[in-house]
């Protein structure tokens, strides 16, 4: 049972952390119509900042803080210079161009830092584990990761339901058009929202970086993840793309802790051992698709609002 | 129209063609083509090999037997496919003598059989596959590694004699991870509780894996995670409350290359090497003090493992006289292994890979430094487990 | 004759009789290399020729093509592994294999629109990629080596690398010009329609459905046919060849050559493998006058240039190879017609 309520949490931190990327993924989704496979790009930023900064300043929290307002200034220098001239093209032309990025980000990163990547440990008051429930031992970090993604999630929340700049991303993301016609200045909108996302890419980042290596390439791996969150969620979704966050969240770790047991009993030890991985990162994708022809524009599409 | 098009490009084709060489002149130099890993986040890995290749043929004075050295230095960024290509191109375009290099097994696997075919020498500087130990075994492979089970054998017999009762292994779905895990239980008397193998490279979080170790209430942990996935196991490790609480061994998850990110959480851990910074022969007190001198770090295992290649290579350039045209000579010269090896003395078994020692190494701190400490010399003269496998006797 | 004689057609007429005069270079040279690359190169291109069916003339954004390349080559690797060798038996099985995927894949994806589509094709890849990880009789994720290559009863050896280069450049040669046939007949013409204009074709009166679903089940078969060229290329298969930066390739070679041209994804496939293996080179070579230590080091920043390079494609040369061949031509044309003038 301990074990059981421990690999919950575990896919609770891992699926609120996926939020963090699949929301500026909808958002710049949603309402600049604009796919970003750059986005993981960004997401590797802010771990590499937050380790450079962290060493500078001597302090988590300072590196994390000027991590996430380097990444806001990469994000919008990257909207001005590169995807300004994207919007409007069709989706293929996004794929490759943003595709070209990727592999300009890595190989830039490469040369800057260098090759072997770089770590963040955790500073000492959380570098330990907390009886979080009556018998139950959990990383305290891995606690702390939880709370702040739930604050970030309220506040984005609160952002877009309550401010007036989220009442422009909320009419962006259904009809683009009508926003430019009431004469707000959208080119500075895009330019923020696009910040926005790269900020909290950032975040993600930096919030990885002491769980995982600070490395290159380490935003493909979970690129990938964030946009099938974003699809299942409907595109321009904030609240589709929490749900669907949860969901692949506990999908990963609950399968990869439960799943090999059961398929070693029905396949035998080698065969199983092997399959296990395997299927348990299928599941995600099987859920996508089952979703996806169930509900051919996501769970919550903002456009069907 | 049709004419012209022919003429015109029967005439480019001509333009092009003076790149013809006279491919049977006279041995003009020694041509080394070497796969590693250069980009990604393991190419400080291959950075650390070439390095130490480079740094050994410094010491030869960049001549074997007497002919200058060129070495071609190819990037199979971690997939079995692109090594494949590049180690065609490297026999096909480059016509090179000898092949080297190889961190993973998975590549070296997928890549040996045109270099094999090609009757180019091949001299794995890592990847221990170990079906090119035994039943695929050739006269053209050698090896200055070990075989993925070799090391976590002596990690067991080690823990066997500590009286460690039961354990719990984790390591990643590759051919390198199903091998060096097997490796352990075939020599391992305790219990194994459980086994996880997780999706290789691109798994990073060990979170779920880490819950199931702690909650089996195994005595010890065992994994094996190269690069820079064993920076994040370890960390890994002490965040979720194991490191002080269950022991842990590995076999090459640790070197000079991810100490210096793994800090604290790497202190204690024991795994076993054939090599260690610390082992008392000229031939290493030369390496490591000079390749710290020229690239301002301790070498890895890797290292030693590709500096000993490139010695090798050059033993049996020498013990040929340059003529390297004679491929059953210089089979002959290689299995003299007429070197001083980094590793003290250096000899190989039947399938051609090294017979040799293997010491227990624990992480400790000194002064501001963290080492590999060598403990105790696990097992003496230990020939490779897979030449009964082998054709060649 | 003026007019045939533009340099687009120069260019591609000379790429034609160049692949089929390329063993003539390598028995000259004795650069045996070449041949393996080009082999590679066009059993690439012919797979870009299948993505380009769909993507190019029907405007289906499949981001999961390559999916079938990895179909059709495990079912070789897996025949072979199995004891079956006959290339009779494993080719027929990659295209029907490669094509019952396609079917159920289009079947299923192709009620989903836009972006969907791409995720939704791009999520079947996935797993058909995490299928051939979880097989462990296959190898799983390390792949599975080929024992030996298809044999056709002694009719060709494809253990000859002259006789399989021409094997697989007659079949590219082939799937152009089926790709051809096809966009000139009625069922082209309407898949076109179909990009333009889905609803107006159906309100016309065409199941648009069908023809989508007919035009994707052709490409993945064609590709799968490739898969199993490039399983006995290789001698080698693994789950990598199905990940979807691969998929992400084959787009950017039907893009980079010219989308919905004929020779544009040939075009395209000999680029990006052209730029793979000699950008480091030719790096290295401009950076040897400046820095001449730190030459060799420079090559293997080759995708800093690549990368941006793709993005300059996407903003500024949006018809690809083709595209700027053919704007060429109509200078030349302009220039030409003012001199009679």
């Amino acid at each position: 049972m301990t074990l059981f309520i421990e690999q919950c949490l575990n896919g609770l931190q891992f699926g609120l952390l996926l939020f963090l990327l699949a929301a500026g993924l909808t958002l710049v989704f949603g309402i600049m119509d604009l796919v970003n496979l750059a986005h993981g790009s960004l997401y590797m930023l802010g771990a590499y900042f937050a380790a450079t900064f962290a060493a500078w300043t001597g302090s988590f929290v300072f590196g994390a803080v000027l991590a996430i307002v380097a990444t806001l200034l990469v994000g919008m220098a990257l909207e001005v210079i590169a995807m300004r001239r994207l919007y409007g093209r069709d989706h293929l032309d996004h794929v490759l161009g943003t595709f070209g990025l990727i592999l300009f980000f890595d190989e830039a990163v490469r040369l800057i830092w260098g090759a072997g990547g770089l770590s963040l440990p955790v500073p000492a008051w959380l570098n330990r584990s907390i009886e979080i429930l009556p018998g139950v031992q959990y990383s305290a970090y891995r606690f702390a990761i939880i709370i702040v993604t739930l604050a970030v999630a309220a506040f984005l929340y609160i952002l877009v339901m309550r401010t007036r700049v989220g009442m422009l991303i909320r009419a962006g993301a259904s009809n683009r058009e009508m926003v430019g016609a009431l004469g707000v200045n959208i080119k500075l909108l895009y330019t923020l929202v696009f910040g926005l996302g790269a900020a909290l890419a950032g975040l993600a980042g930096m919030i990885q970086a002491p769980i995982l290596t600070v490395q290159i390439g380490m935003g493909e791996n979970i690129l990938i993840l964030a946009f099938v969150i974003t699809v299942i969620g409907g595109i321009g979704s904030i609240r589709g793309a929490f749900v669907a966050a949860l969901l692949v969240g506990f999908i990963d770790t609950l399968g990869r802790a439960f799943f090999p047991q059961i398929l070693v009993e029905l396949l035998g030890r080698q065969a199983g051992s092997t399959a296990a991985p395997a299927l348990s990162s299928m599941m995600i994708y099987i859920l996508m698709a089952v979703i996806l022809i169930v509900k051919p524009q996501g769970l919550f599409s903002a456009n069907s609002r | 129209m049709q004419k012209t098009l022919l003429a015109a490009s029967a005439a480019l084709l001509l333009a092009v063609s003076p790149a013809v060489s006279p491919a049977f002149a006279q041995q003009k130099s020694v041509k080394i083509g070497f796969v590693s890993t250069f980009s990604g986040p393991v190419a400080s890995i291959g950075d650390d090999m070439r390095n130490a290749f480079e740094l050994a043929l410094d010491h030869m004075g960049r001549k074997m037997g007497g002919l200058p050295v060129e070495v071609i230095y190819e990037d199979d960024t971690l997939k079995p496919e692109v090594g494949k290509q590049k180690a065609e191109k490297l026999v096909e375009s480059d016509k090179v003598d000898f092949v080297s290099g190889f961190i993973w097994s998975n590549v070296v696997y997928a890549s040996y059989k045109p270099i094999v075919d090609a009757k180019t020498f091949l001299v794995i500087a890592n990847a221990g596959e170990t079906r090119l130990a035994g039943e695929n075994c050739s006269p053209f492979i050698f090896s200055t590694a070990w075989t993925n089970d070799q090391n976590p054998i002596a990690v067991a017999d080690y823990m066997n004699q500590k009286g460690v009762k039961s354990v719990y292994l984790i390591g990643p779905n590759y051919a390198a991870g199903k091998e060096n895990l097997a490796g352990f239980k075939s020599a391992f008397k305790g219990q194994v509780i459980g086994e996880d193998y997780t999706t290789w490279p691109s798994q990073l979080d060990f979170s779920a894996e880490l819950a199931k170790a702690k909650a089996s209430k195994a005595e010890a942990v065992y994994m094996f995670y190269p690069g820079a996935a064993g920076v994040q196991f370890l960390n890994q490790y002490a965040q979720a409350g194991l490191k002080g609480s269950i022991p842990l061994y590995t076999t090459f998850s640790i070197d000079s290359l991810s100490l210096p990110r793994q800090k604290d959480a790497a202190l204690g851990v024991i795994s076993a090497l054939q090599w260690a910074a610390d082992l008392p022969n000229d031939a290493n007190k030369k390496f490591v003090d000079d390749f710290k001198k020229k690239f301002g770090s301790e070498p890895s295992f890797y290292a030693a493992q590709s500096y000993d290649a490139a010695m090798l290579i050059g033993s049996a350039v020498a013990g040929v006289k340059g003529n390297l045209s004679d491929k059953a000579a210089v089979q002959k010269a290689l299995e003299k292994a007429d070197f001083k090896s980094v590793r003290g003395d250096f000899k190989f078994g039947s399938n051609h890979y090294p017979t040799q020692n293997f010491y227990m190494q624990e992480v400790v701190k000194v002064g501001d430094n963290y080492t590999q400490k060598t403990i105790a010399t696990a097992e003496k003269n230990v020939p490779n487990p897979h030449a009964a496998k082998c054709s060649m006797k | 004759m003026t007019r045939a004689l533009t340099p687009r057609n120069l260019v591609t007429a000379a790429l034609l009789i160049g692949l089929a005069l390329l063993p003539l270079y390598v028995a000259l040279t004795g650069d045996r290399f070449m041949l393996t690359l080009f082999t590679r190169i066009v059993i690439l291109a012919m797979a870009a020729v299948s993505l380009n069916l769909i993507l190019g003339y029907g405007g289906m954004m499949s981001f999961g093509h390559a999916a079938y390349l990895g179909l059709g080559g495990y079912t070789v690797a897996i025949l072979s592994f199995e004891g079956v060798h006959s290339g009779f038996i494993q080719w027929p099985a990659a295209i029907a294999v490669s094509a019952l995927f396609a079917l159920a894949v289009g079947a299923l994806s192709l009620r989903t629109r836009g972006v969907y589509f791409i995720m939704i094709t791009l999520a079947f890849a996935q797993m058909a990629y995490y299928l051939a990880s979880g097989m462990a009789r296959y190898g799983g994720d390390d792949g599975l080596s080929l024992e030996a290559r298809s044999t056709f009863a002694g009719l060709v050896n494809l253990s000859n690398k002259t006789t399989f280069y021409y094997v697989c450049l007659i079949l590219l040669f082939a799937s152009i010009v089926l790709v051809w046939r096809l966009t000139n007949s009625r069922f082209g013409m309407v898949l076109q329609g179909v990009r333009s204009n889905e609803t107006r074709m159906g309100a016309i009166g065409y199941p648009t459905f069908r023809y989508k679903l007919t035009g994707f089940v052709i490409a993945g078969t064609l590709c799968g046919l490739s898969g199993a060229l490039i399983a006995n290329h290789t001698d080698f298969v693994s789950p990598s060849m199905m990940f979807w930066t691969r998929s992400g390739d084959l787009i950017v070679m039907v893009v980079l050559g010219g989308m919905g041209t004929l020779f544009g994804p040939v075009f395209g496939a000999l680029a990006l493998l052209f730029l793979e293996q000699f950008l480091p080179a030719l790096i290295s070579a401009a950076v040897r006058p400046i820095n001449p230590a730190g030459a060799a080091k420079a090559g293997e920043y080759w995708q800093l240039v690549l990368g941006p390079l793709l993005l300059f494609v996407v903003l500024f040369a949006r018809g690809g190879i083709d595209g700027m061949l053919r704007s060429l031509s109509r200078r030349g044309a302009d220039a030409e017609k003012a001199r009679h003038d």
